[in-house]
């Protein structure tokens, strides 16, 4: 599924944080929402998740308009990560997982057994499954991050909105969860992410987007977006571009000071 | 272990509604319990006409506040929440208290429409004030709301020093002299309120997860919102015109059911129900037989038992 935005103008109030957005991210890659604080981008995701209307414009998910699904309907199609998490008081982690799998339960919510299979699956490609029977507010925050990431994977949708997911991770759980996002994207979903390392996001996405000022800075391969040029305009640091050793992909390093602008 | 609370609970609540039906000013020797019902029986007037009306109504008004505590709860998404912070007591008993002074010789007939009525004026204006706006700002506009609510009762009842009488005795919260017409009004409508809220369990359930998280599951969550709430407003003015306003039940029943058994909705609902249809019958039954014939109100006693065992487990538990 592929998510398209035509002229979508969006904020708070009446400011607007995006500005006559026209922005297609194509189904099954990994794109990557990139951008200083304050950019739009989770605006952006708020409204791809349809949590903020648009103030004009539309969004489309393939040929559809956004507006068409109801809640349910598009939480069949669309699941979120967002940045933070509301910690629920006397859940365990596998009844967290298993909420995942409320847009295609009935009203009662009882489980079949297809379903207990995918909580187990999305617990085992989260390593949450030896925390299965603690409780939430028992865990820690990278252990609480992936046992939502284990949620939303239980959802099974094919577009999957991240926003800033590696927060709370530690190394070897970021290096983990980009090579999740990859397998999803390898079966066939849309993967959509903000994060803040540009480096990773040029190693592990297919497909960078750069916001700035609530509108499109660049956008296109990282071989495409990462230059000096951007780097100065956009974040206001002086940086050299260079191969990085081991996938090759382009990769920043900044030098000293501050750019002038 | 669920089911084991809920079959002890259950248990519970048959043991102490016997001994509810049997105690009181003039204590039934037990075996009026089996032989009372026939017309016949000396005890057949004070078992049907007096006791078990006041059972039946303990039972189905604490299940009723318990739950609408749930339900309030679980919305306003903050476990010190219940009908009570959002002015829905208050606002219930002011109307009916209103309705008892202003229009003299009024059948008990009204009263539960009277606290409805108030209670959803309550509710309708806590929305307009804070339409849009986060479980946070909807409990503290219902704060605010509810401490005018209580004045206006306050000077209502000061006003009028020479027909209180009866309004204060039923602001205490008791079951005194409830009869046969409470149950009647009161039970059918519990009937069908106390098995709707079970329809909310999975949305309460994502609901706790933030509203973000609720909506990308599924929920649409303003509407789930407003109608957990309505559904609260009903149980507790069905609870308050039967026997005044007794908060207490609401806030800490639910609290105390998720500590010990989880905070699944359709464990969470039922579980609640019956401990707090066990609270109210116990403080009921010590309230006329602590000092007979002199009766106590059991809203003083749900707070007087409640409170220290409350906070006996806050304490323990932390």
């Amino acid at each position: 599924m592929n998510l398209r935005t035509h002229q979508l103008t969006a904020g708070y109030g009446t400011t607007a944080v995006l500005k006559d957005i026209a922005l297609t991210l194509p189904a099954g890659k990994i794109t990557a929402l990139l951008g200083p604080n304050g950019c739009g981008k989770s605006t952006l995701l708020k409204c791809f998740s349809r949590l903020l209307t648009p103030q004009s414009g539309q969004i489309w998910l393939d040929d559809q308009p956004m507006s068409a699904f109801s809640t349910r309907q598009l939480s069949r199609r669309l699941s979120l990560l967002p940045q933070h998490h509301l910690i629920p008081e006397g859940i365990t982690v596998r009844e967290l997982v298993a909420y995942g799998r409320s847009p295609w339960l009935p009203l009662w919510g009882r489980l079949s057994k297809k379903d207990h299979q995918i909580v187990e699956a999305a617990m085992e490609r989260t390593h949450t499954h030896a925390l299965a029977s603690s409780h939430v507010t028992q865990l820690s925050g990278g252990q609480r991050q992936r046992a939502f990431l284990a949620m939303m994977l239980a959802q099974e949708t094919p577009v999957v909105l991240l926003d800033e997911p590696t927060t709370w991770l530690d190394i070897n759980h970021q290096v983990e969860l980009m090579g999740l996002m990859q397998a999803l994207r390898d079966g066939g979903k849309t993967v959509i992410t903000v994060l803040h390392d540009l480096n990773q996001a040029s190693r592990y996405c297919d497909n960078l987007v750069v916001l700035a000022n609530g509108s499109i800075a660049a956008r296109g391969k990282p071989e495409d977006v990462m230059t000096p040029a951007l780097l100065r305009e956009v974040f206001s640091v002086e940086a050299e571009i260079h191969p990085e050793p081991v996938s090759g992909k382009p990769m920043c390093i900044i030098k000293d000071g501050k750019a002038k602008k | 272990m669920n089911a084991r609370i809920f079959i002890g609970l259950l248990l519970m609540l048959l043991l102490m509604s016997a001994l509810a039906l049997r105690a009181g000013a003039l204590p039934l020797p037990w075996s009026a319990l089996f032989s009372g019902w026939q017309s016949t029986s000396e005890h057949h007037y004070i078992l049907t006409q007096y006791r078990l009306p006041r059972v039946i109504l303990a039972i189905a008004v604490g299940a009723a506040l318990a739950v609408a505590g749930v339900l309030v709860q679980g919305t306003v998404r903050n476990p010190l929440a219940s009908p009570d912070i959002l002015g829905i007591n208050h606002a219930a008993s002011l109307a009916a208290v209103g309705g008892m002074l202003l229009i003299p010789g009024l059948s008990v007939f009204w009263l539960p429409f009277l606290a409805f009525t108030g209670g959803m004026a309550a509710l309708l204006l806590l929305k307009l004030l804070a339409n849009t706006a986060s479980p946070m700002k909807l409990a503290l506009t219902g704060v605010a709301l509810s401490a005018c609510w209580a004045s206006m009762l306050d000077y209502l009842l000061l006003s009028r020093p020479q027909d209180i009488n009866n309004a204060l005795l039923w602001l205490t919260g008791s079951l005194w002299g409830r009869d046969g017409s409470f149950v009647m009004l009161a039970v059918p409508a519990l009937m069908v309120l106390l098995p709707l809220s079970l329809r909310y369990c999975r949305d309460l359930d994502l609901l706790a997860l933030g509203d973000e998280r609720a909506s990308t599951l599924g929920v649409s969550v303003a509407k789930t919102q407003w109608q957990v709430l309505l559904l609260a407003v009903a149980l507790t003015s069905v609870g308050v015109a039967v026997c005044g306003p007794i908060g207490f039940i609401s806030l800490v029943v639910p609290h105390i059911i998720r500590r010990c058994c989880g905070g699944r909705h359709r464990i969470l609902l039922p579980l609640s129900a019956l401990a707090g249809a066990l609270v109210l019958l116990l403080a009921d039954m010590l309230a006329r037989t602590i000092n007979p014939p002199m009766e106590l109100p059991a809203g003083v006693l749900t707070a007087i038992i409640g409170a220290p065992g409350f906070i006996w487990l806050l304490v323990r538990m932390r």
